[in-house]
């Protein structure tokens, strides 16, 4: 008897740390994320221009989820997201393995390589877009002046030019991620077995043989991996606009966090900014429930 | 069989190496641009090598000028603070859910996962009404408030505390200790890989971060570093000094280039391993 309640007194107090001991982070995410995702919910059905005050919000039911389709804005973001996303991951995977089984396989010195590649990925994305910016400059920039050197007479204009904006964004954005996806690649082309290469080349394979046929299925999962969080991650593209492009001309380069941000703290549509949010959520977690199915089947 | 191998693999270094030069290019261009007098930056062919030095003069005027080194002062505040407050609140949380058998653990742990689905954007409208109605807009404070609430950390926090065997705090309970003593004084000091590794990803995320300086501060001598090169490449619709905007974006880098230098296999395999944050 007397041992039964001082196991369920050890168990009271056991909780009651275990309580103690998250509060301090469970109080921030309640806060900073709960709270604002409920709140971020009701805002979207509402029309709310943030300067009216709290007294002003006004339920308008699901207006806010048609009326997105008919914005032009919103749709050529959605677009430009898309595409954006698409460009800089077939870039930057295509180059991050090639780059990744060279340094691995057929190169001297391939710790200077590592950190080569590597760098640009530690530099902000605003350090790298001014950089970009000065170097793309369309009339004295360096790019173009060389352009213009080998006879090209009507170079792009890159940031300023509608047709080149989104071209010149991803350049710059795969230039800079480049070494992350070379790093991760690295890792999982160490890890395929050197016997694995040398069966291959006593039956004659040779090194492009070698590469399609061992080591892209052996990084397969590495490939989905970086796949999957670098869509993610490219949905969320930010930064390197609002420096560069601010999503001009026009909406050339616009993007859909772009758009979110300046309808909310621009024009201050709160509820209209909300409900696009909840459309990258959408987007998002499509794109999670895709890669949980695909590794469950990984892992059958 | 051997000396034709060397060949391929001369050939091969020297490609990757003119690749590796073009990927260069653009930090060697903003280093060089620093250092050289406005007229010369875009002069063409572009001078690699600065004929008329003008670093000492740029350097200076860019630190002494336009709050340049206030705002320098306040990333160093900011990611020091968020760096040093989101691994000692995620360790203590990470604790309890590796270490603590306490009722709704497992649901609780979840849910937390789950909310790492989440992107930042969808909540920073609501978080942005929060830190003003807390009065917190436009302060420091607002801001590294918001970024020490890492679940991400968690979550590595507690894969590495998994790994620690509970014999280790059993034997501390044994002996009389809490879960206080045991996690201070016993399992804190063990999680120092994890925890250097979570501090370098850490302090790069937050000395890179743009849009959360950019919602949450409006005044100039608040600014972090990353929004006064911002502010540099403006130039309030005139014509920017691009060798001014240089030398901001070489000092705004030079930190994390220190750090890389200082910790490069720790940060690369950092990184690796960080790949899940999105």
């Amino acid at each position: 008897m007397k041992l039964g309640h001082r196991t369920i007194n050890k168990q009271v107090k056991e909780n009651m740390m275990g309580y103690l001991f998250i509060l301090p982070q469970f109080l921030g995410v309640i806060v900073f994320s709960v709270i604002p995702i409920v709140f971020s919910l009701y805002l979207s059905f509402t029309e709310w221009d943030f300067l009216s005050g709290f007294s002003n919000i006004k339920w308008i039911g699901m207006k806010n989820f048609i009326d997105i389709w008919k914005d032009v804005a919103f749709t050529d973001s959605l677009k430009n997201t898309l595409v954006f996303s698409v460009a800089t991951i077939v870039f930057e995977l295509g180059l991050g393995v090639v780059v990744a089984v060279l340094i691995d396989k057929y190169v001297y010195a391939s710790n200077y390589f590592k950190v080569v590649f590597f760098i640009p990925y530690i530099s902000s994305l605003v350090a790298v877009s001014v950089v970009f910016k000065a170097i793309l400059q369309p009339s004295f920039g360096p790019v173009n002046q060389f352009l213009m050197a080998i006879g090209i007479t009507n170079p792009p204009k890159w940031f300023g030019d509608y047709r080149w904006s989104l071209t010149a964004v991803i350049m710059l954005t795969v230039w800079r991620d480049l070494g992350y996806y070379v790093i991760v690649f690295l890792a999982a082309v160490k890890g395929v077995s050197k016997e694995l290469y040398e069966a291959a080349a006593l039956d004659g394979g040779n090194g492009l043989q070698q590469f399609w046929y061992i080591t892209l299925p052996l990084v397969k999962p590495t490939t989905f991996f970086l796949m999957v969080t670098g869509i993610i991650g490219s949905f969320k593209a930010f930064d390197q606009i609002a420096v560069t492009t601010q999503g001009g001309p026009g909406t050339s380069s616009s993007v859909l966090v772009y758009y979110i941000y300046n309808s909310a703290f621009r024009f201050y549509k709160m509820g209209y900014a909300s409900a696009m949010a909840w459309v990258l959520f959408v987007l998002i977690f499509i794109i999670t429930l895709i890669q949980w199915k695909y590794q469950k089947i990984d892992v059958e | 069989m051997n000396r034709k191998i060397n060949v391929v693999r001369i050939l091969i270094t020297a490609i990757m190496f003119a690749a590796s030069l073009i990927m260069m290019l653009p930090l060697v261009w903003m280093v060089s641009a620093s250092c050289k007098i406005e007229q010369d930056v875009f002069a063409y062919p572009i001078e690699w090598i600065p004929t008329r030095w003008n670093a000492i003069e740029n350097y200076t005027k860019v630190i002494l000028e336009n709050q340049f080194f206030k705002n320098y002062l306040n990333s160093f505040i900011q990611t020091g603070s968020v760096v040093v407050l989101s691994l000692l609140l995620s360790s203590i949380c990470a604790y309890a859910f590796a270490k603590i058998k306490f009722k709704g653990r497992d649901q609780l742990f979840i849910f937390l996962l789950a909310l790492m689905m989440i992107p930042p954007q969808l909540t920073l409208i609501p978080r942005f009404m929060i830190i003003q109605k807390m009065h917190l807009y436009n302060t420091l404070t607002g801001l590294i408030l918001m970024e020490i609430f890492s679940v991400y950390g968690v979550f590595m926090l507690r894969q590495f505390m998994m790994s620690i065997p509970d014999s280790i705090c059993e034997s501390g309970m044994m002996d009389g200790a809490g879960h206080v003593t045991i996690f201070s004084m016993i399992v804190f000091p063990m999680m120092k890989p994890a925890l250097a590794t979570l501090g370098i990803l850490k302090t790069v995320w937050t000395w890179n971060d743009y849009q959360g300086p950019m919602v949450f501060l409006t005044s100039k001598e608040k600014f972090t570093v990353q929004l006064a090169v911002q502010q540099f490449s403006q130039a309030d619709g005139m014509t920017p000094i691009y060798s001014l905007v240089m030398t901001g974006a070489v000092i705004s880098t030079l930190p994390l280039i220190i750090l890389f230098i200082l910790f490069q296999s720790q940060v690369i395999d950092g990184i690796a391993v960080g790949a899940v944050k999105g």
